[in-house]
């Protein structure tokens, strides 16, 4: 956190959770969010772990989104020029009511809630991130999932004006990513559109992102335009760059090393200088939700 | 003229000064450290900045000999001091790797060392550097004999390289500045080679040639 500048601080930085919950909920009931609609703060205790979060500060400052760039911190200091009203999303392929949905429809009619994930990065180091959003089944539930669909296929924005990594070609644009339809549906993987009770940072993946916490990060697609129903496998960005290293399913394994690094063990960044280092659980933890989507599965070929 | 002028008082500086001036930077990082500056992972940007400013000295130490041939300026005064404090750095970027990154968990380094090619070549460029190090005394260059400890202090080469390609192969994708320092090192290695090549053709095999670093 930058203690040098205090205007970047917010208040999940200085106000413990609980009472900041409450001031949030104050302001939902003025109306004082605008875009992500009231948010009802309600922690879901099923999902969600009771580790302690990482302060907004820390989520929004230290982020992966090549976009705006490779350094940790580009994205919160390039993403301000991101316009992210209006926003539509794609929905097509294999659904019975494909069509552009305006975010405003998407969000109008699904109850918003608060998770708190464990976040595990491919680059063995890790967060805990209270998100807001809905699940993701019940949006393909609402378009209607048709019979013989296999995969879910998401891309990002492409926008180079606003986002400047774009303008060169370090990854091949757009970000693509994808799941299995059962791991689409699966109850854990969400939708999110804030953090904290805010709206979501640009740099995190506003105004809409998926989280798919038993994997790695990078499978968490932010900025999400396009929502694709196949009965293909799609081709994913970081597995079109390097498939001996990204796998399809990616999911965090201390079994399966990266090739350049090992994933035994993960940093959990922001408790300073001398945090004990921790080590990695399989499916990194949620192993009893989504373990038995895997069965009969070789993970180490699957990786 | 300009050359000459800029030797001559080169001349009157200390490379004494040059040890202060290369602590700065370190003095700046701890003063990043105690002020929040490093942010949400201090551990990994104090990792990374120690063996960028090791991998900076390198080349810049790769530097004075095509300097000297191509301007005239000459800063080999300076040369030994560039070298330790690029010993210096390395040593704290691994020391940050072992203590403060991976913890001294044994298994886990030892695992990093043989499986990752990245450490791998960091590790054995670490080691290129040790006996550069322990040698970098008048005394040592008169044990060696001048011949023997230049030829020892070739190991140079071998270090820039593997710290670029150290860089170059832990990141994901292409970013630019590993590919700059690839770049770079290739050049004055390939600038040496071209040299040792040219005074072949000029005295062949039984001369003296020109020292060809």
């Amino acid at each position: 956190m930058r203690k040098g500048l205090l205007n970047e601080l917010k208040w999940s930085d200085v106000t413990p959770r609980a009472d900041f919950l409450n001031r949030r909920q104050i302001l939902a009931a003025a109306g004082a969010i605008a875009m992500t609609g009231p948010v009802a703060a309600q922690t879901s205790g099923r999902f969600s772990t009771d580790e302690a979060p990482n302060t907004l500060a820390e989520i929004s400052s230290y982020n992966n989104f090549y976009e705006f760039g490779t350094d940790k911190s580009d994205p919160s200091r390039y993403a301000g020029a991101l316009q992210t009203d209006p926003w539509a999303i794609k929905i097509d392929g294999m659904v019975d009511r494909p069509g552009s949905y305006d975010l405003s429809d998407i969000l109008s009619g699904v109850t918003l809630e608060e998770r708190i994930y464990r976040f595990r990065c491919v680059e063995a180091w890790s967060m805990v991130i209270p998100w807001v959003g809905f699940e993701l089944a019940t949006l393909l539930n609402r378009v209607g999932i048709q019979p013989g669909a296999k995969f879910v296929a998401f891309e990002t924005l492409v926008r180079p004006d606003e986002m400047p990594g774009q303008r060169r070609p370090l990854l091949e644009w757009p970000y693509r990513e994808g799941l299995r339809l059962d791991e689409a549906m699966n109850p854990l993987t969400l939708l999110a559109t804030g953090l904290y009770g805010e709206a979501m940072p640009n740099q995190n993946g506003a105004p809409i992102r998926l989280v798919v916490p038993w994997k790695y990060g990078f499978k968490s697609i932010k900025s999400v335009v396009r929502i694709s129903v196949t009965d293909q496998m799609p081709q994913t960005t970081w597995n079109m760059l390097q498939p001996s290293e990204y796998g399809f399913y990616s999911n965090v394994n201390p079994k399966v090393d990266h090739p350049r690094w090992s994933q035994a063990s993960e940093r959990r960044v922001g408790s300073g200088l001398f945090a004990k280092r921790l080590d990695t659980p399989m499916f990194n933890g949620y192993g009893d939700q989504v373990a038995s989507l895997y069965s009969g599965q070789d993970l180490s070929k699957d990786f | 003229m300009v050359v000459q002028s800029i030797n001559s008082v080169l001349r009157r500086v200390s490379p004494l000064w040059l040890y202060g001036l290369g602590l700065l930077p370190l003095v700046w990082l701890i003063w990043q450290l105690n002020t929040g500056a490093l942010g949400v992972d201090p551990t990994k940007r104090i990792e990374h900045q120690l063996g960028e400013w090791a991998l900076q000295l390198l080349v810049a130490g790769l530097m004075v000999t095509p300097l000297r041939r191509l301007t005239g300026v000459t800063l080999i005064r300076y040369r030994r001091a560039i070298g330790l404090l690029a010993f210096f750095y390395v040593s704290l970027h691994l020391a940050t790797w072992l203590l403060l990154d991976l913890q001294l968990r044994w298994s886990e380094i030892w695992a990093d060392i043989v499986k990752r090619p990245y450490i791998t070549i960091g590790m054995a460029g670490f080691l290129a550097m040790l006996p550069l190090a322990v040698t970098s005394n008048n005394r040592s260059v008169r044990w060696l004999g001048p011949g023997a400890w230049q030829r020892l202090h070739r190991l140079t080469y071998m270090a820039a390289l593997a710290g670029a390609l150290h860089y170059l192969w832990l990141v994901k994708a292409w970013p630019l500045e590993p590919i700059l320092y690839g770049i770079m090192v290739i050049l004055l290695l390939t600038l040496r080679i071209f040299w040792r090549w040219q005074s072949y053709r000029r005295a062949p095999p039984s001369g003296q040639s020109a020292p060809a670093q």
